[in-house]
């Protein structure tokens, strides 16, 4: 019995190989499932519903660029059909939103799907099923393993990597150095932490309070008190924005100035520094790579005005405080350039030999010295960052451009 | 030292914010025997609609007033509308309710004012409340509001004709119904003052979490812990647990690094804050079911 039914699958994909051959004779390029002479789909999962709802703002951004780009004719001629469903931020539910995209929707890849936990479930059934799994929106480090996951590649950079930067800056401008750390405890933050030990190498002694808070705290008030109480003299705020701006906040009443390193999840303006405070968030370093629509220095920048026009036009309603519309537009743009490098032949595998082939690929609203790069090797497309201290009411970029391209 | 008393301090003013919110679970349970999961959710829209009259130009306090005008006659319309159907339905259907009430309450904020943080300011200046220096100003002016409204409740419920019946239409709908007493009302009312007191505790902490749709998920898990610990009947004893439940999560944090430094093993600390609460809550539950202040409900059949 098995043997006839294997018989017939076998027969079956012969055939569906031969009409896909017919097929790719008669077009004018090679394909895979999810791509036409007229149209390429792209899958995506958003928590567009439950907690990290926040976030579901990037999808629509992303939506609202491939808009523009099929107003303006498409991809080589191909209209983008870009699909969005909700995974409420929960691996269950991606499980389930990637099979449909793949096995259902039959899309050429999946695109920017959002969430630590989340990319984990599906991390190994998108390998297994050599779909490309691009430019994820997390910023773990296990993104980028071309030999045991060759169809996954992250985007932005790794949490791991700016641990690293910040290490090496406090270990050269910092005297005498006695560092405690705020974390959130879970990946995000051990993430964050594990780069930061690893950069201060052997002088990772000079941590002498490392306290952590959970998402369900109301306040991280008690934590800054104890970190305080250490007698620390430089701090690393690895915090979401809501509480990293009540850390600046409280550590600023009850007098403790360290010098400050704040991560760059939480390097916004709108959502950190002015509820913060001004006053209290003066001399703050942080790394960043996008621009901050709400930095008053980028007004003038050619990107940053396209970007304003098709927030006008495309993503009304949008709020233009709101970075993750400038996240969504920049990695938009960089798949949008992975394609088009792709010419016509828009296959699975080819899709992934040119996101790991991406020179100096320089992409709107990254900050001015980053470009995205990738090899064979190297599956972080953006290893660099800048650092910035907040000064008035705006980040002032200084220092060169930090890598940790090694990693 | 000084640390143990700036983390009392600060206990103390996280405390006040839970017990806001507890005090706000007990109307709604004094007056309807309910525990109304969409609390915290109702407090936050409130402390929105409160945001935008302030970016609207208004004065604080009239837009406080107003939020809780509001807040008060969106509770009533909450009753009349969507649980007066369910009257006789059981418990299960009511917190179905509730939990949609919550979701819907998360969504529809999140939608009309997004889900960045924003600044919600204080009323407390800095130069009348600041003194102590341990505590800030606006912690300080949480503790007082916060006391303030217990006191309102407590002279409501006990004074007034209209206490006593909203009690006796919660505790004994029958017999009330038979002496006179409008029972359908009440719980309208019961749910427009659990709402309005929702909004009172939804501005005082706005300040210091910062407002966005998520602001309450994490309080009203402490806050249902202060109102157990103190007693879900009492108001007094719900305010008492909230301070006492934000006391002693600091302290187990203070008391976890005692430990570190002195043995230099690591027992418990930030991480086990809200785990040692509701130990410390589950224990008083089982040695005395009401709470530490609750009123052991007898009821004759």
């Amino acid at each position: 019995m098995s043997v006839t039914r294997r018989g017939f699958v076998v027969g079956a994909s012969s055939a569906t190989m031969l009409a896909g051959a017919a097929a790719h004779a008669q077009g004018k390029g090679k394909y895979d499932d999810g791509a036409s002479d007229t149209e390429i789909k792209i899958g995506n999962t958003m928590p567009y519903s439950g907690p990290a709802s926040a976030y579901g703002v990037i999808g629509k951004a992303i939506d609202a660029y491939f808009k523009m780009v099929n107003d303006k004719g498409g991809i080589n001629g191909r209209k983008v059909k870009f699909i969005s469903l909700d995974d409420a931020y929960s691996p269950p539910k991606i499980v389930e939103a990637a099979r449909q995209l793949v096995e259902q929707e039959k899309v050429l890849c999946l695109f920017n799907t959002l969430g630590t936990p989340t990319n984990t479930a599906i991390h190994k059934y998108m390998n297994l099923k050599k779909v490309p799994h691009l430019f994820l929106a997390t910023g773990a480090s296990k993104w980028g393993k071309p030999k045991e996951f060759p169809w996954t590649m992250g985007w932005q950079p790794d949490y791991h990597t700016e641990g690293v930067i910040f290490a090496k800056h406090i270990l050269a401008n910092v005297k005498d150095a006695k560092i405690a750390v705020l974390m959130q405890n879970d990946d995000y933050g051990k993430d964050y932490y594990e780069g930061f030990r690893e950069g201060l190498g052997k002088d990772v002694s000079k941590i002498v309070k490392h306290v952590t808070y959970e998402v369900t705290d109301p306040t991280v008030d008690s934590q800054i008190i104890q970190l305080k109480d250490s007698g620390a003299n430089a701090f690393f705020n690895i915090a979401t924005p809501k509480f990293a701006a009540q850390a600046i906040r409280k550590a600023a009443d009850i007098g403790w100035k360290p010098a400050h390193y704040l991560n760059n999840v939480s390097a916004s303006v709108a959502a950190v520094m002015k509820p913060a405070g001004y006053d209290n968030g003066q001399d703050i370093i942080t790394a960043a790579y996008l621009k901050d629509p709400t930095d008053k220095q980028w007004d003038g920048a050619d990107d940053m005005k396209a970007w304003r026009e098709w927030m006008a036009k495309y993503n009304p309603g949008a709020n233009m405080g709101d970075g993750f519309n400038v996240y969504g537009y920049a990695v938009a743009a960089t798949l949008e350039k992975t394609l088009e490098q792709c010419g016509n032949e828009l296959t699975r595998a080819n899709l992934m030999k040119q996101a790991a082939n991406l020179k100096k690929l320089v992409v709107p609203l990254l900050l001015p010295g980053i470009t995205v790069n990738t090899s064979p090797t190297d599956f972080y497309p953006i290893q660099s960052m800048r650092l910035q201290r907040f000064k008035g009411e705006t980040w002032e970029l200084f220092g060169d451009v930090m890598s940790n391209e090694s990693a | 030292m000084e640390q143990l008393i700036q983390q009392v301090a600060s206990g103390l003013a996280n405390g006040a914010i839970y017990a806001c919110v507890a005090l706000a679970l007990v109307m709604i349970f004094v007056s309807t025997d309910h525990i109304n999961f969409a609390q915290g959710e109702m407090a936050m829209f409130s402390t929105y609609i409160s945001w935008q009259l302030i970016q609207w130009g208004l004065d604080y306090w009239i837009a406080f007033f107003a939020a809780v005008a509001i807040s008060f006659v969106a509770g009533v319309l909450i009753e009349r509308i969507v649980l007066r159907p369910l009257h006789t339905a059981p418990v299960l259907s009511i917190i179905v309710v509730f939990i949609g009430l919550l979701a819907i309450c998360n969504s529809v904020a999140g939608t009309v004012w997004s889900y960045l943080i924003k600044e919600y300011p204080t009323p407390f200046p800095k130069e009348v409340f600041g003194f102590s220096g341990l505590i800030g100003a606006h912690q300080l002016g949480v503790v007082v509001v916060t006391l303030l409204v217990l006191s309102l409740l407590f002279v409501f419920f006990r004074y007034t004709p209209l206490g006593l019946a909203m009690r006796a239409a919660a505790q004994n709908p029958v017999s009330a119904r038979l002496a006179g007493v409008r029972v359908d009302w009440m719980l309208a009312l019961g749910w427009g003052l659990a709402a309005a007191v929702g909004a009172v505790a939804g501005m005082m902490v706005a300040h210091i979490v910062y407002l966005d749709p998520n602001m309450m998920a994490g309080i009203l898990l402490y806050a249902f812990a202060g109102a157990l610990l103190g007693g879900i009947s009492s108001p007094g004893g719900a305010v008492l647990g909230g301070f006492m439940v934000g006391v002693l999560e600091n302290l187990v944090a203070y008391l976890g690094n005692a430990i570190e430094k002195g043995f230099g093993v690591y027992i418990i600390g930030n991480g086990e804050k809200l785990t040692v609460a509701l130990i410390i809550v589950i224990t008083v539950l089982t040695l005395k079911p009401s709470g530490l202040f609750g009123r052991v409900v007898v009821k004759r059949v």
